[in-house]
């Protein structure tokens, strides 16, 4: 197939960007989206022309690295996949494609549709583990009994990638529903708990000083997150926010 | 407690208080109209009653006025924050792929449910106030029918507040079933309870409007 990309192109972090206009022939339906832009790439590289940046890391869906709004969508019109994963067959022929970097003051454009998500670091950073003693006297995971309901809604939440689509959907570019990813999966959890006051307000005191919006529930970036992290999340979080506010 | 004033999640728990209880007032509001167009006797009761009690005029006036001012001037301030959370904006944005309009526009919709709460400000509540207030006229118990029935006699005020009340249906839509969400309440009983919520946000404005075209048509 043959498709009219409208990329967002941008030097530097300090530059301003624009929409370059770019033509791909040959395209087959079952490639990936990234594998797309490899093809533009090689042919812009050919011509002796700057290709254009991305992030990718390991194409299979799991390390969060790769983003792209794609017409207007975090990792295209696809559900439950990232950018890596999404096959051009679910475009057509003649198509006209938007990729631009995710969009907000807390994710700056590096380069191109390279952004910095450092953001996300810093708020896992804040509170987002657990101390364990690891000098020989560690005790056995296996030794403390887990509701298994607990456990398996603990493990949902901890598949979150931390790639930003949530942020990106969001129309106020917050990230509540990964950080009430990452509250979650130890809140849940009896090895949570020491930590569980400190770790809900120190996380999301970071995320508000990181610069992103405030959550309307909307609910766009549940239906956008590729691994289904599930709005209870962020129903959690504020409980558990208010909980620790009250006590602290 | 000092980090909960200015968090997001505070602000988002007082927005969805503040809005659980105007719609608790919108439900009383809505009981006592809808008793004009059966029985114009109770209307007044009860207007008299609300108009008069020194506890619903000196106390419960100034929490509602006090919640309906910060309901809306925390819906401006979290929306230019949330503005400003992202400083481009996307050349294509596809938002009505993974949200719906009622919830991507509250600002919109509660915009003119306010221009409609300055209508409706000047047409009963400044009035209301002068005459009590101001002019200290004497209390008539069955004058409230009659000045409700005066104000519905526009086809033109009359559409208005049909129209503003198309608009808090869809601002409620919205609004009232995320509260739950935001004071943390989503388990198995979120279901049922967000279904109660998307009917009371079509019944309540619908039951505004069939009192606004009753009353217009009793002329």
């Amino acid at each position: 197939m043959n498709l009219t990309l409208k990329i967002w192109r941008q030097k530097d972090a300090t530059s301003k960007g624009a929409i370059v206009d770019y033509q791909v022939k040959g395209i087959e339906g079952d490639m990936s989206f990234l594998e797309m832009l490899d093809v533009l790439n090689e042919e812009l590289i050919t011509k002796g022309e700057e290709p254009v940046v991305f992030d990718h890391d390991c194409r299979e869906g799991i390390c969060g690295a790769c983003s792209l709004q794609i017409n207007g969508e975090p990792h295209g019109p696809d559900r439950l996949v990232t950018t890596c994963q999404l096959h051009m067959r679910k475009f057509n022929d003649g198509d006209t494609i938007y990729i631009e970097p995710f969009r907000a003051k807390a994710f700056p454009v590096v380069k191109d549709l390279m952004i910095d998500r450092s953001a996300f670091d810093r708020i896992q950073h804040a509170g987002g583990y657990i101390s364990v003693n690891t000098s020989g006297n560690t005790i056995d995971a296996n030794a403390i009994p887990v509701n298994k309901d607990d456990a398996d809604e603990s493990f949902e939440a901890a598949t979150c990638i931390g790639c930003g689509a949530c942020v990106a959907a969001c129309k106020n570019a917050s990230a509540m529903l990964f950080t009430s990813a990452k509250v979650s999966q130890f809140a849940l959890l009896p090895q949570g708990q020491v930590e569980a006051t400190d770790r809900v307000l120190a996380m999301v005191n970071q995320m508000d000083e990181e610069g992103f919006g405030n959550c309307t529930n909307t609910g766009a970036c549940e239906i956008e997150c590729p691994k289904g992290i599930s709005l209870e999340n962020i129903a959690r979080m504020n409980r558990e926010y208010l909980s620790a506010s009250l006590k602290g | 407690m000092g980090g909960l004033i200015k968090s997001s999640i505070a602000r988002k728990v007082a927005m969805a208080l503040s809005g659980l209880f105007l719609v608790f007032f919108l439900l009383q509001h809505f009981t006592i109209n809808f008793t004009s167009i059966f029985s114009k006797d109770t209307f007044n009761e009860l207007s008299h009653f609300m108009g008069t009690n020194p506890l619903v005029q000196f106390v419960l006036q100034p929490v509602l006025i006090f919640g309906v001012v910060f309901h809306f001037v925390m819906g401006f301030v979290l929306e230019i924050k949330n503005k400003n959370a992202r400083a481009v904006k996307y050349a294509k944005y596809n938002g009505g792929a993974n949200a719906s309009w009622m919830s991507r526009n509250m600002i919109y919709s509660g915009l003119v449910v306010l221009a409609f709460l300055g209508l409706h400000f000047y047409d009963f509540w400044v009035p209301e106030m002068v005459h009590k207030y101001v002019e200290f006229a004497p209390e008539d118990s069955t004058r409230y029918y009659h000045e409700l029935l005066l104000k519905f006699e526009s086809p033109v005020r009359t559409g208005l507040y049909i129209l503003s009340f198309v608009f808090l249906a869809l601002h409620l839509w919205h609004g009232f079933a995320s509260s739950f969400q935001s004071v943390g309440f989503n388990n198995k009983y979120s279901i049922g309870a967000t279904k109660f919520a998307k009917a009371f946000s079509i019944v309540i404005p619908l039951g505004f409007i069939i009192v606004a075209i009753a009353l217009h048509l009793t002329h």
